[in-house]
């Protein structure tokens, strides 16, 4: 069964042309591949610092991210498409995040949790060791503010990020259309 | 924008550690490993299965936070300690409050006493519950994590709606408590006192008698009551084996002294022990919620303090009891609006020091085990 259109993007891409028998359903293989994509992303277990806490409250019973698709969080990059930056980086930890991220397997996509995460937050002045910011590593396409953000900001942001690769937005598909542009 | 690292590019670089033999096998575990909590980077030689050592490589989420204490004021730089040892926010936060007071002279209300003392148990429930459903999943029970996250969010909530912040509260200030109690905070804190006496004989049932984690636990990491104190350990960690050192009864600050709670001390010195003694203290802590929710004094909840607090010129160092043991904090100051220099005595730190020792002789499928009964937050070694 095809799901009705208009619930706010959810629902299966393409047109349905009725036919006495039924309908048959219009649509493109991209945004087929791009709907199936965003609705089974598996995130990485990655929690540097508090950020984790409130990841790991978003994956328990109360906000419950497996009602988006998320539930199947891995241990391995390998296995991941979503790594949600959930902490502080730090100097010393930026290349092992660099090398975590080489190591998923395309399409791959990134959260930014939290002020840390986004621009070194709280830890912007007067430290020596923070990355201000980790998008002076690695491509981001959702930032979360908050430190750390609630459950439901995280939700929000997964969710931004479902839409995101829904439309073909998120930095990794632009990059694969245009292969000359680097990030 | 960031240097490598030797440690992670290039380790077959690095010269072979002592004692290392031809059967001998070098593997990392960590910095981004589920079972470190955090980003801790393990480096262990095996014999086999057998650990021959364990180095723990830190830094991993070094933020400097003692340095940048030094430039912020003495109200300020209390939010930076939220940020350590996160799972135990509040008595971070008391322990700076304290400290500052100490140096300032100035008395707390009793109101505001009681509120500090009963978040921070509160704080301590939250903390265990959350290791308990950590530890269990480490040694592969899953269900553990969702139950223990469900009594979390009630403190959760009882948190939010005082403080204004689920996770890193902030909430105690020199001189007192940032803002009165929630008229709510009663009733709730109530609520969660029936619902959670109920729920923790459930966690016993459910795991501590558990027949695969006790025989995962039991006789596993063993450290003697000498070992503990010469590696200066303490907190749950310690009290397994033995050795008294709950700061809430030897230097008692606020108003520990008049309450009636055990320290829960363990001899059987293994990640059992540590198990029980967690076990335990939640229902120690929750028997000081229960003494103290009806009795909350009226009056006023912050002390009356100038707007700059200037610390006179000295040394100052006060310690508290957080969830994971002794946290210290060292305030040298100059006379000024900031400190001169800030040291905190975080417990995780010494306690991973024993790690090494700990796991020697083990499986390295116990390891995981070790480290989930010593209860490491990874911010909180590092700072």
């Amino acid at each position: 069964m095809i799901p009705p259109s208009g619930d706010g993007g959810a629902s299966f891409p393409g047109d349905v042309h009725p036919t006495p028998s039924g309908g048959i359903l219009v649509s493109k293989l991209d945004d087929v591949i791009n709907w199936a994509r965003s609705n089974s992303l598996w995130p990485l277990v990655f929690g540097t610092s508090c950020c984790a806490i409130e990841m790991m409250s978003t994956a328990s019973a109360k906000y419950d991210w497996s009602r988006f698709g998320f539930e199947v969080a891995r241990a391995t990059p390998r296995q991941a498409d979503v790594i949600i930056i959930a902490g502080t980086i730090v100097n010393k930890m930026a290349p092992v995040l660099k090398r975590l991220y080489d190591q998923m397997a395309d399409p791959k996509y990134v959260i930014a949790m939290g002020a840390c995460a986004t621009s070194g937050g709280p830890f912007f002045y007067n430290t020596y060791s923070v990355v201000k910011g980790t998008d002076h590593v690695i491509p981001v396409d959702v930032y979360i503010a908050g430190c750390p953000p609630r459950p439901e900001a995280l939700l929000h942001a997964m969710i931004s990020l479902q839409e995101k690769i829904k439309k073909g937005l998120t930095r990794e598909q632009i990059k694969m259309q245009k292969p000359e542009q680097s990030f | 924008m960031y240097r490598q690292t030797e440690i992670i590019s290039d380790l077959s670089k690095t010269p072979p550690s002592e004692g290392l033999e031809g059967a001998d096998m070098i593997i990392n575990i960590g910095p981004q490993h589920p079972a470190t909590h955090g980003v801790l980077h393990l480096v262990i030689t095996l014999n086999g299965e057998t650990i021959k050592k364990v180095e723990p490589h830190l830094g991993y989420i070094h933020r400097s936070i003692e340095k940048m204490c030094e430039s912020l004021s003495y109200r300020q730089f209390i939010y930076a300690t939220s940020r350590m040892d996160y799972l135990s926010s509040h008595i971070n936060n008391h322990g700076c409050a304290l400290c500052v007071e100490k140096g300032l002279q100035i008395e707390i209300p009793a109101r505001a006493q009681v509120i500090r003392v009963l978040m921070d148990e509160l704080t301590r429930i939250a903390s265990h519950t959350l290791w308990w459903g950590a530890m269990a999943m480490d040694v592969g029970a899953l269900t553990p994590f969702f139950l223990a996250f469900r009594e979390r969010e009630m403190i959760n909530d009882i948190m939010e709606e005082t403080c204004g912040a689920r996770l890193t509260m902030n909430y105690m200030v020199p001189g007192g408590v940032m803002f009165d109690l929630h008229p709510n905070f009663q009733k709730k804190v109530k609520e969660f006192i029936t619902h959670f006496k109920n729920k923790i004989d459930e966690y016993d049932e459910l795991v501590t008698d558990n027949v695969i984690f006790r025989n995962r636990t039991e006789n596993v990491g063993v450290i003697s009551k000498e070992d503990a104190i010469s590696y200066g350990m303490s907190g749950p960690s310690a009290r397994a084996s033995g050795v008294q050192c709950d700061i809430r009864k030897l230097y008692p600050y606020e108003i520990y002294n008049q309450l009636q709670f055990e320290e829960i001390i363990e001899t059987g010195c293994d990640s059992f022990a540590r198990y029980l003694v967690r076990m335990k203290e939640m229902r120690q802590s929750l028997s000081i919620v229960e003494q103290l929710i009806d009795n909350i004094p009226d009056g006023e909840f912050q002390a009356k303090t100038k707007a700059v607090l200037k610390l006179p010129k000295g040394e100052f160092y006060s310690r508290v009891e957080t969830a994971r043991g002794e946290f210290g904090v060292y305030i040298v100051s100059e006379g000024g609006t900031t400190p001169y220099r800030i040291k905190f005595r975080s417990p995780g730190f010494s306690n991973l020091s024993s790690l090494d020792h700990i796991a020697r002789g083990s499986k390295i499928g116990d390891l995981v085990a070790i480290m989930g009964t010593l209860d490491f937050v990874i911010p909180d070694i590092d700072r």
